[in-house]
């Protein structure tokens, strides 16, 4: 190994920081020594941490605390040899070609990608990272290999060298390896306009309004549950408690009703004070900057992240309405673009918020990001076709097949278990559902306005996408027996962007084809017979 | 039903797609191999025959439970022998391919169908493959790949040779085609 370069004098300069990366022969690069720092907090904390509440209260810690503690430490201990693993062995480089990327103890690991297939690069910083003033570049291809997408990820660069590769990478014109000076100056070169977006603290009022962030809530109350347990505080013990026991006592005093109320009401405030929390954690600092040829998102409070996206790989916007937003007025937007990872695939919240445009914001603001981001805004200007009625008795149908389902469920259920008056519940609940499926009606839609093709679908998350036509590398018509039967079929648009394919849902074969081929124009002719 | 663009009983059995009297897609040109039936029959035996050979057994076995376990056994060998005789039978009327200058025709499905089109210019990769059960029937299926995350089309129970042609013909288009066909 290379004797370690000293220590940067002054951690708070970010460009003294920089200077300290250092580069061997070839223009290849480490890890920032600071990583070094990082590990060794990790490696000596926890035993440290754990041999002193050990020595100290081992009388009043209870064991099973402990061993969840002596657990976590190794967790630890275990993050703490992986970062020094990578300080020793991770070296990167970029080439006028390829980004390369070496790796590994003992298995040597070489990657390599062209340049040119970079489509996002993606900076982020945990509270941890940017206590040490660290950061972690990802660095996207959008090509699929296996299920995912490959992706490149730098773990502990200092935030000065993680701009220098974002606009090395992204801009292709700084020389590689260069001084950082020139990469910072390109990274900061937002062409002195004012944002696109910004965050307007009005915004927070559409937090509650997001069912993500509700459930969000209630997985954080999951969590917490198991350190509390650790600690010896089951349900049980917390009722227990002096004050609880009381609240009890006076809960069982009062009417049932009430006692719903309450319950109902103390769900409801811890739900809206979570999702509260949760948008400003998120949102914290939202910007989108027009950078010429990218777009960039910052936002975070705790975990900053800025993501990088290439206007050439955008391929339309996605207009997202979830129930509650859409009823209070609001709307959020999402890129659509080749290398950003769908939403779905990953449960954090930072990998689901990738393509945001937008946070939760007023309907009208997101048309006019909307507009700025693409040029013209397809998912206002387009008159949406209607979908033929037919799709409407499907929608009853489902609703009412949900409706047996459950009546059938609960008919088995009251054999045995339940009261026979609860298979009536099942009855109400197909005039429940039954205004879903108008509205999941009313939401469908589809058309074509100047270079783009636009779908809508969805009650529960109305979904509003423009797809740039040339962006359609593909089509896909399927039928179920049920649309067989009603004589629809579903056109599916393949791209290479985000999913991987977007929906016009039940619409007539004929229609179908005439909307694909007014996309598309030329494809599907070879394909077709017209009757005489 | 009014069946208005349900199209005919022979369309929809051989893949035509569109109501008459307006535009209709045409089922691609090719079926696929004639023993890719035998070769479904087979996949569609694989599943059904072992629960059989257990109830059967069983039910020779337990004296008490004959009853329950012939009653299982009847209903598992219809619904098998349905699956068996129909799915491959409806499979190979609806399984189609086609590959022109410009583009990948494909149907596919039997309860569910599916018809796919991908131009030449946007296809990434071309893979045939031979799985153990398709190489015993002298079967191969091609494999053609977007850069869309959303599957690849997948012409199987086609003639080895075919297969093999195809996918020469196809990565030779492909390669003509610049871009990385996104």
């Amino acid at each position: 190994m290379t004797a370690d370069p000293a220590d940067p004098a002054d951690p708070a300069d970010p460009a003294d920081a920089a200077e300290a990366v250092p580069a061997t022969e070839d223009g290849w690069q480490r890890l920032d020594p600071r990583n070094r720092l990082v590990a060794a907090v990790f490696l000596a904390g926890p035993p440290i941490a754990v041999g002193l509440i050990w020595l100290v209260g081992r009388a009043l810690v209870p064991s099973g605390l402990m061993w969840t503690l002596a657990s976590l430490g190794v967790t630890g201990m275990v993050i703490g040899g992986v970062t020094l693993v990578e300080w020793f062995t991770v070296r990167y480089r970029v080439t006028d070609e390829r980004l390369q990327v070496r790796s590994g103890f003992l298995v040597r690991n070489h990657r390599s990608i062209p340049r040119d297939r970079i489509r996002s690069v993606d900076v982020s910083a945990s509270p941890l990272h940017r206590l040490f003033r660290l950061a972690t570049v990802k660095i996207g291809t959008g090509q699929h290999v296996g299920s995912g997408t490959e992706e490149l990820k730098l773990d502990g660069v200092a935030p000065a060298e993680a701009d220098r590769l974002r606009a090395v990478l992204l801009y292709r014109s700084a020389p590689a390896a260069s001084g950082t000076a020139t990469g910072a100056t390109a990274a900061s070169g937002v062409r002195g306009d004012a944002p696109i977006a910004r965050l307007d603290w009005a915004w927070l009022r559409y937090a509650p309004l997001t069912v993500s962030a509700l459930l969000a809530v209630f997985g954080a109350l999951g969590v917490l549950y198991k350190p509390l347990d650790a600690l010896g505080l089951g349900p049980q013990d917390i009722v227990r408690l002096g004050v609880v026991r009381g609240a009890v006592g006076e809960f069982n005093a009062v009417p049932l009703w009430m006692s719903i109320a309450v319950a109902v009401l103390v769900v409801l405030v811890v739900a809206v004070l979570g999702s509260l929390l949760i948008f400003v954690l998120t949102w914290w600092g939202f910007r989108l900057d027009d950078e010429g040829a990218t777009l960039r998102t910052r936002r975070g409070l705790l975990t900053t992240r800025s993501v990088t996206l290439e206007k050439r790989r955008l391929r339309g916007v996605e207009i997202a309405e979830p129930l509650l937003l859409r009823a209070g007025g609001g709307a959020r937007v999402n890129a659509v673009a080749v290398g950003l990872k769908s939403g779905n695939d990953g449960k954090s919240d930072s990998d689901a918020n990738t393509r945001a445009l937008l946070p939760p914001a007023p309907r009208a603001e997101a048309h006019r990001v909307a507009t700025r981001v693409l040029g013209e805004d397809p998912t206002a200007a387009v008159a949406l076709r209607r979908h033929p009625r037919r799709a409407l008795r499907r929608r009853i149908n489902r609703a009412a097949g949900v409706a047996l389902a459950v009546a059938v469920i609960l008919a088995v259920l009251a054999v045995f278990w339940i009261p026979a008056w609860s298979v009536a519940c099942a009855l109400v609940l197909f005039p429940l559902l039954l205004p879903f499926s108008f509205d999941a009606y009313r939401s469908l839609g589809h058309g074509v306005t100047g270079e783009y093709l636009v779908t809508r679908y969805g009650t529960g998350m109305r979904t509003t996408v423009g797809l740039r036509r040339d962006g359609v590398i593909g089509w896909k018509i399927t039928r179920s027996p049920f649309q067989r039967r009603a004589g629809l079929v579903t056109l599916v648009a393949t791209t290479a962007a985000n999913d991987g394919a977007y929906r016009v849902r039940d619409v007539e074969p004929a229609a179908a084809l005439g909307f694909a081929e007014e996309s598309v124009p030329g494809l599907l002719v070879p394909f077709l017979a017209h009757d005489s | 039903m009014d069946g208005a663009g349900g199209g005919s009983v022979v369309g929809e059995m051989t893949g035509e797609l569109g109501g008459p009297g307006g535009v209709r897609l045409r089922p691609p040109r090719h079926p696929v191999d004639p023993r890719a039936r035998r070769w479904w029959t087979t996949r569609a035996l694989l599943p059904v025959a072992p629960p059989v050979v257990v109830l059967a057994v069983l039910a020779a076995l337990i004296a008490p439970a004959r009853t329950w376990l012939l009653v299982a056994l009847v209903v598992v060998v219809v619904c098998g022998a349905v699956y068996t005789v129909v799915m491959p039978r409806w499979r190979y009327r609806f399984h189609r391919w086609e590959a022109t200058d410009d583009a990948v025709y494909a149907a596919e499905g039997w309860v569910f169908q599916q018809w796919r089109i991908a131009p030449m210019s946007r296809i990434q990769t071309v893979d045939s493959e031979r799985g153990p059960l398709a190489r015993a029937f002298g079967l191969a299926a091609v494999t053609v790949t977007t850069a869309s995350s959303a599957g690849a089309i997948k012409i199987v129970g086609l003639d080895a040779d075919t297969a093999t042609d195809l996918a020469h013909r196809l990565t030779a288009a492909t390669e003509a085609t610049p871009g990385d066909a996104t």
